[in-house]
């Protein structure tokens, strides 16, 4: 009967986490008008969160653009189809790699960071410093880095996007010899606004506020020790990578039927 | 009991505490008196929860049974607003001094005031040097934390604590891994800005000879219950084995050398299991 107890706690202390992030979610949303007073505190976040992660965004979104020119091109030319390119490459990052890669290495490049940082003002007594000054640190400290998250993920995740059309337009056009009126107009014509680059787009505000919301989570409730700190930087890049890839399945299946 | 003649009423005054970690009792029934305007010092070893007893009087633990009443307000009876409203009349330096990183001296010494206050940034830059200069430390107000030494961080923790002028301040360990002159620099200004403030101060230490040199009163806590209780004096004269061996620094008594454990002799060449 061991295993049935061990399931039991297992499912108790999930059961006790989650409600503890959702507490701590709607904690963190009672702090939004003293943000919205101060938004000093977002701009220093938006700073961190989602201007030091423009480079490998950036740098990210061009290869994995460029990749996409060379496997589209060899795929589609094999059915004479060169033509197509461009669509095959927006569509492929505006609805799916644009939110999907640029959340993966948000959680690896931002989230993690957020967590250590929560983790580690935990660990130094900064945080019990702050609630003893009449300060909250759910309002003051967490707040500005959940919005400046989900600020964020969308403008990188469009940047991400764009950049990879231009990367792809290198490959396909510059390189490999497509039609660069072909490239352009097809993709015009064919990409969707609201099909194609909003569904985009709210699949990428969605990450936003699910890799954010883990990241500080992770931070916030970890053991305020040298390994908790590691532990809770681990689980935030785990979490957030399956809660990504099982939530873009869920989306897609709603969004494109 | 006071130095200086203060008016004796209690400014913290704890009855029947009790809180458990799990099955273990941190406090067992514990009733504790803060004289406003006195330097209260609850000592005893290691573990014994001298810091959980702060945090259960800011506010920041709930007890499992018991009260505790801060300048007449039962401190877990509060709503959130009362509670930090209480809390910016309470001051408390941590064991890590628990400054900002991110901020410099200045700014964290600064942060309560433009957190409460509406006070224009020439008046915070004045009070703010006035609080470096009460702790020695005005010429490093553009010092990043990581640039202190751990008496210095203390020190600005204090001026950060002091901040906003608190009716008391709670103090974790000040005394732990100091070198002898940051150690004697806390001792006086800890009972400096009690006289001189008038601010009730509750030290929590393990450093008999310190906390002893300024306390006007001693609460000696072990095995969650309050053991023994008087002035520095009163428990240096105390005939309490437990207390002798405490304030001694005696290896052995009351509390053993040895961790329970086995025989020795059946440890050493019985069956290892």
């Amino acid at each position: 009967m061991d295993w049935l107890a061990r399931l039991g706690r297992s499912g108790l202390s999930f059961a006790a986490r989650l409600g503890r992030a959702n507490l701590l979610m709607l904690g963190m949303l009672r702090g939004l008008p003293q943000m919205i007073r101060r938004p000093r505190l977002l701009l220093e976040q938006l700073l961190s969160v989602g201007v030091l992660t423009v480079l490998i965004i950036a740098v990210s979104g061009v290869f994995v653009g460029m990749v996409l020119g060379l496997q589209g091109y060899y795929i589609l030319s094999r059915f004479g189809a060169e033509a197509t390119l461009g669509v095959m490459v927006a569509a492929s990052l505006v609805r799916e790699l644009g939110p999907v890669v640029t959340a993966l290495l948000f959680a690896g490049r931002a989230g993690s960071a957020l967590s250590a940082e929560i983790g580690l003002m935990k660990a130094t007594e900064q945080l019990s410093g702050l609630e003893m000054m009449a300060v909250n640190p759910e309002h003051r400290v967490l707040t500005p880095r959940l919005m400046a998250g989900i600020i964020s993920m969308p403008l990188l995740a469009a940047m991400f996007s764009v950049l990879g059309v231009y990367g792809g337009w290198f490959v396909g056009v510059g390189l490999l010899g497509v039609d660069e009126g072909t490239y352009w107009a097809q993709m015009q014509s064919q990409i969707d606004w609201s099909d194609d680059v909003l569904n985009g787009v709210v699949k990428s505000v969605v990450f936003g506020v699910v890799c954010t919301w883990i990241a500080i989570f992770q931070g916030y409730d970890c053991v305020p020790t040298s390994e908790g700190v590691s532990r809770a930087t681990t689980r935030t890049v785990v979490h957030s990578s399956l809660a990504v890839l099982g939530l873009d399945f869920v989306l897609t299946a709603l969004m494109f039927n | 009991m006071n130095r200086h003649s203060a008016p004796i009423d209690t400014l913290v005054r704890i009855r029947g505490l009790k809180f458990y970690r799990g099955s273990r009792a941190i406090f067992d029934g514990v009733d504790i008196d803060i004289p406003r305007g006195s330097v209260t010092a609850i000592m005893g070893p290691s573990g014994t929860g001298k810091t959980t007893l702060l945090k259960l009087i800011g506010g920041q633990l709930t007890p499992d049974a018991g009260s505790i009443e801060v300048d007449g307000q039962n401190v877990h009876a509060l709503s959130t607003s009362q509670l930090y409203r209480l809390r910016m009349r309470m001051g408390m330096l941590f064991q890590s001094g628990a400054l900002l990183t991110d901020l410099s001296v200045f700014e964290n010494v600064a942060y309560p005031l433009r957190e409460h206050t509406r006070l224009n940034s020439s008046m915070i830059r004045k009070l703010v040097l006035m609080k470096l200069e009460a702790v020695g430390l005005r010429g490093a107000h553009s010092l990043m934390p990581s640039e202190l030494s751990g008496g210095m961080a203390r020190r600005v923790a204090l001026a950060r604590a002091i901040a906003l002028d608190p009716m008391m301040i709670m103090y974790d360990e000040p005394f732990t891994g100091q070198d002898p002159i940051s150690m004697g620099v806390l001792v006086q200004l800890i009972r400096r800005l009690n006289d001189a403030a008038r601010i009730t101060s509750v030290v929590v230490s393990h450093d008999v000879a310190e906390a002893s040199q300024i306390a006007d009163l001693i609460y000696v806590i072990s095995d969650g219950r309050v053991i023994e209780s008087g002035s520095p004096k009163q428990l240096r004269d105390s005939g309490g084995e437990w207390t002798r061996q405490f304030i001694g620094g005696l290896p052995d008594g009351p509390v053993p050398f040895h961790y329970p454990a086995p025989d020795l002799e059946s440890d050493l060449f019985g069956d290892p299991k």
